[in-house]
């Protein structure tokens, strides 16, 4: 599948492999207008504005009061809005009930299809790559040249399949399997590969959770992560705003059933995971890849022979603040943050909802939707309600608590329960301590104060 | 873009697997324009500096003998994470223009060669080895030379490296690599004509 939307991108050949590949959707943020600028300023032009679309997520607060939470990241939020009127680039800006994460609202939209390429300045673009698009992240100087020249220089990377086979039992979710794959392959183990996630398991998930997947490729090292596009895929983007319709729609749909990888596809890389294996998952250190099911005990570094290892455990428990041979169900978390591009679509707030009705939440809480249209559709559903009556707190979209840099924080020293992506030092906030996990483990945890096994939880 | 060719300096050695951009250069300094002149102390902000802005000792960055690399040698999976490009300006603003490691974080990796810096895939055991040495007498320099693809370690040893064929080339000219990109207009215009042809529906519909 890789390797038949790679090839159908190919505008030149460079020298040593590299290819110039073509680009067909850029998705921009507020982080990535310095590109704007310094296009601007060695006089270019933006070579298609047709094909980007921008929205406001990282920089914007997502307390319902003010969306911005101070001069500077208001000052990146209207240049945003500036440079994209400039253009005449299509922007869901602030005060847009479109407006949300970007990588929730490309699939939103109809933007994001099967075997297109698109990139942005961020690393979990491969979100898209649930949908069988190339989609990787990039940084500013490249965000500069795709607006340039709508194309990039790109090496092939390798290709690596990961299989995952039966059924998920009742409890596990699609965060779950990508947590397990990270700690099966590591968090360099992915490095100068493209993933296909493939098997049963992967093929009987709706979008939301194919996305959860493919979001998290970079954190096993992989830029890429897609997932064959199916009758699943085609029922998800039928009939959305940006989606191709009339005959654009049957002349794409004969095409997107050509992608699947053919029987005899070989990969550089192969690796399978049995779904019955899959606990729900949770972190107990400072990489993704340093997940355990929730019935086991943060590890020991005195047991593992690598000192290098060894010595990362050391300091990453130290950071945690956690001591060897704890049960993971015993440690006891000082907040929750449900929400980010990984956990933040309809399905993940109905997983959280189903356990939190009836509950109290005992430490803070907050939801925080992926877009304007997700909070409005679970409102709909009265989701809100069972958050809020909870004691939780119902948030406006954007990236939030996840990114650490749009004023939504957590404290020095506080342990967060989270269904964002990455757990590393300071993401939440300088000195904050990050454990990943499920929306349905996320709210477990809000309502018993400890990160907790769901399925004890009876839901 | 300064180019790179020969390069002699100070290395410091960073022990610790997958260090990602974020602790590189936190997220609240992603908003700093780069040219502002502190922009060299964001980088490892946090394990740097404490909070009241004094050195944290531990770093080793902090160490004597370390201060001012312009080489950095790092474990597996350096700049993993983010794909923040403000973590090559900050080691860049620091003035580093080399990063060798046994694997770099893909986007990391690219990143680099778009701002002068060369990256350098060096043997696990190879880099484990020149860290040691590092470790033992603060101060030494490696000559990373990228015409020959060569690392000279302060023993004298050589060891060769693969490097891009096209990263090679801008970084060894300097080139702006969007205004060579521009000279391929022609074959550009060409593949959207064929596109818009063959694969029409690949361009949105404008539903605004």
């Amino acid at each position: 599948m890789f390797e038949k939307v790679w090839a159908r991108h190919v505008v030149a050949e460079g020298p040593g492999g590299h290819v110039l590949l073509y680009i067909d959707r850029h998705l921009l943020h507020e982080g990535t207008t310095a590109a704007f600028g310094r296009l601007a300023k060695s006089g270019r032009r933006v070579r298609r504005p047709d094909l980007a679309f921008a929205t406001a997520d990282h920089y914007v607060q997502t307390s319902p009061a003010s969306p911005a939470p101070d001069a500077e990241a208001r000052t990146m939020i209207e240049s945003l809005a500036h440079h994209t009127a400039d253009q005449r680039i299509v922007h869901f800006g602030v005060g847009d009930l479109r407006r949300g994460i970007v990588h929730v609202i490309g699939p939103e939209q109809g933007l994001t299809v099967p075997g297109i390429t698109l990139v942005c300045g961020d690393s979990h673009t491969a979100t898209h790559g649930a949908f069988g698009a190339l989609a990787f992240g990039i940084g500013s100087s490249e965000v500069e040249h795709v607006l340039a020249t709508q194309t990039l220089w790109q090496k092939k990377p390798l290709t690596m399949r990961i299989s995952v086979e039966g059924r998920l039992a009742t409890g596990i979710s699609a965060k779950d399997v990508i947590l397990a794959i990270i700690a099966t392959i590591g968090a360099g183990g992915g490095v100068r590969h493209a993933i296909e996630y493939a098997g049963s398991t992967i093929r009987a998930m709706s979008m939301d959770e194919r996305m959860t997947v493919c979001n998290m490729s970079i954190e096993a090292g992989a830029r890429a992560g897609m997932i064959a596009p199916d009758e699943t895929t085609f029922a998800f983007i039928e009939g959305r705003p940006f989606a191709p319709r009339g005959d654009a729609w049957a002349q794409a749909l004969a095409h997107w059933k050509t992608l699947p990888s053919d029987a005899g596809a070989v990969f550089d890389r192969e690796v399978t995971l049995t779904a019955a294996d899959i606990a729900p998952t949770v972190t107990w250190g400072t990489s993704p890849q340093d997940a355990l099911p929730i019935t086991g005990r943060v590890p020991d570094p005195a047991a593992v022979a690598d000192a290098g290892r060894r010595e990362s455990m050391a300091r990453a428990l130290a950071y945690m603040g956690l001591r060897p041979g704890t049960p993971l169900g015993e440690i006891t978390v000082n907040r929750v943050f449900i929400g980010s591009c990984t956990n933040s679509r309809l399905e993940d707030l109905r997983a959280a909802a189903c356990v939190v009705k009836g509950r109290r939440a005992v430490v803070p809480a907050w939801v925080v939707p992926g877009s304007g249209l997700i909070k409005r559709a679970a409102e709909a559903e009265g989701l809100d309600r069972v958050f809020v009556d909870a004691g939780f707190e119902w948030r406006d979209a954007g990236c939030s608590m996840c990114v650490g840099m749009n004023g939504d924080l957590a404290g020095e020293g506080e342990r967060v329960a989270s269904t964002s992506n990455r757990n590393f030092e300071g993401r939440q906030g300088k000195g904050a301590r990050t454990h990943l996990m499920s929306p349905a483990m996320a709210a477990a945890a809000a309502v018993t104060g400890r990160l907790s096994d769901v399925r004890a939880l009876g839901v | 873009m300064q180019p790179f060719t020969r390069l002699t300096a100070v290395a410091v050695p960073i022990d610790l697997p997958n260090v990602d951009t974020d602790r590189v250069i936190p997220a609240r300094f992603l908003r700093k324009d780069r040219s502002v002149p502190e922009y060299a102390s964001f980088l490892f902000r946090d394990v740097r500096f404490n909070a009241d802005g004094s050195e944290r000792p531990e770093f080793i960055l902090n160490h004597q003998g370390f201060r001012g690399a312009g080489i950095v040698v790092a474990a597996e999976n350096f700049g993993c994470g983010s794909s923040r490009e403000a973590a090559v300006w900050a080691l860049g603003a620091y003035g580093v223009r080399s990063v060798i490691a046994p694997s770099l974080g893909d986007i990391f990796h690219q990143n680099c060669f778009k701002n002068g810096l060369l990256p350098v895939i060096l043997p696990g055991n190879v880099a484990a080895d020149l860290r040691r040495q590092l470790h033992a007498q603060p101060g030494l320099s490696i000559t990373v030379d990228l015409e020959a693809q060569t690392v000279t370690t302060p023993d004298g040893s050589r060891h060769r490296f693969d490097v891009d064929a096209f990263g090679k080339e801008m970084l060894l000219s300097g080139r702006d690599e969007i205004g060579l990109t521009l000279g391929y207009e022609a074959q550009i215009a060409e593949f959207e004509a064929h596109r818009a042809r063959e694969m029409a529906w690949a361009v949105p519909p404008l539903a605004y």
